[in-house]
């Protein structure tokens, strides 16, 4: 039983390409068998995530447009090899792929793959309808604030209405202390106003911009709370049942520490 | 207006400001998307009103408005007739 999954947004940069890095990683990690292809044409950056930029031969359109044989154009991850990229073009047009483009790839990536992760480009356009179009499950990635939050509805609405029924929800970026201080809204209440199925809370974590700068998905880092987290979402995709986390907060105790310097961090 | 919405959001945590803002602004973005669910509760609400009141359906107007902090779905149906009842 193959998925082919579109991870998509509305607003971007929100964590799209960061949350495809991770799943791709954490599911091969888990020994799937695992393709991730980039839409984002003219702005691909999921190669560079994962550490590939410099093995890319082909791309998605050489394949549409029949240039190349889809195998040809993956390229293999350097750890995991049960882990290939499909990347995009940095340059063509974004209207070179249609909907039922991406829908025969999917189709035939299926056979081979356990899971195909589409990363979506940001916005509401031809990207998105494309992305999404061979996908049997839609994770929306938002950020608990109110113009993501009110962008990941508008996304809820538009994958409602191409009969995509089955979406997941990832809250990126989470800062633990401010949602302590009610200062920034939590998993409850973004629960209450979108009525999505939440299937992963991901905290802000300087680990996710340095592990980015080095082309290492956070997902094998246990010194990382979202590293942590996204390990916790790739369980839960294989049908686990893991409890959510609570974060680790700098308390009153740490800071104690750190003022005596006990702490290292 | 802005008074009450000081009144009504001022001393609250900003987290919990964002939460009501959205559920608000969201009933009024998924309307206005989708015009056709408006249409039929329109033809629903002519059809239950019409066992009872003669209604002008041609001017009738129904929308949701902004009240402070809440929603309201406001009707205008004008009311040609009463019919008897037994
Ligand atoms: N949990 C996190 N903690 C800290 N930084 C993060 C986190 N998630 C994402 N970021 C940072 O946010 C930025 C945007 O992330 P990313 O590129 O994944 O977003 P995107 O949704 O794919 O953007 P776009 O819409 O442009 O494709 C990156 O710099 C990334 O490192
Ligand atoms: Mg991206």
């Amino acid at each position: 039983m193959s998925e082919v999954i579109v991870v998509t947004s509305g607003k971007g940069g929100v964590g799209k390409s960061t949350t495809t890095a991770n799943l791709g990683v954490g599911l091969a990690m888990r020994g799937k068998k695992v393709v991730l292809i980039d839409t984002d044409t003219g702005l691909r950056n999921l190669d560079l995530l994962l550490g590939l930029e410099n093995r890319i031969m082909y791309d998605l359109i050489d394949v549409v447009e029949g240039r190349v044989e889809i195998k040809k154009a993956l390229v293999r991850h350097k750890k995991y090899e049960n882990l290939q990229l499909l990347p995009t073009s940095q340059v063509k047009d974004k209207s070179a792929v249609n909907p039922a483009d991406l829908m025969a790839l999917c189709d035939e990536l299926r056979k081979e793959y356990d899971f195909v992760i589409i990363d979506c480009p940001a916005g509401i356009e031809q990207g998105f309808q494309t992305a999404i179009a061979g996908a049997d499950t839609a994770i929306v990635v938002t950020m608990p604030e109110v113009s993501a939050v009110r962008d990941a509805d508008k996304i809820i609405g538009e994958l409602g209405r191409s009969e995509k029924d089955n979406i997941k929800l990832i809250i990126n970026r989470i800062r633990p202390a401010m949602v302590d201080s009610g200062e920034m809204m939590d998993m409850d209440d973004i629960n209450d106003i979108l009525a999505i199925k939440c299937i992963g809370q991901v905290p802000d974590d300087i680990k996710v911009v340095t592990s980015a700068n080095r082309g290492e998905p956070v997902v094998g880092d246990n010194d990382s709370q979202a590293g942590k987290a996204y390990e916790n979402i790739v369980g839960r995709l294989l049908g686990e049942d893991i409890p959510f986390m609570e974060f680790e907060k700098e308390g009153f105790f740490k800071k104690l520490m750190k003022a005596f310097k006990l702490s290292k961090d | 207006m802005l008074d009450s919405l000081k009144r009504i959001f001022g001393n609250e945590k900003s987290g919990k400001v964002a939460k009501k803002r959205l559920q608000m602004v969201l009933i009024q973005d998924r309307a206005s998307v989708s015009p056709e669910v408006m249409a039929k509760l329109r033809d629903d609400i002519i059809q239950v009103i019409s066992k009872y009141m003669v209604i002008d359906k041609t001017d009738m107007e129904i929308s949701l408005e902004s009240v402070d902090d809440s929603v309201a779905l406001v009707a205008n149906i004008p009311v040609q007739n009463m019919r008897h009842h037994k």
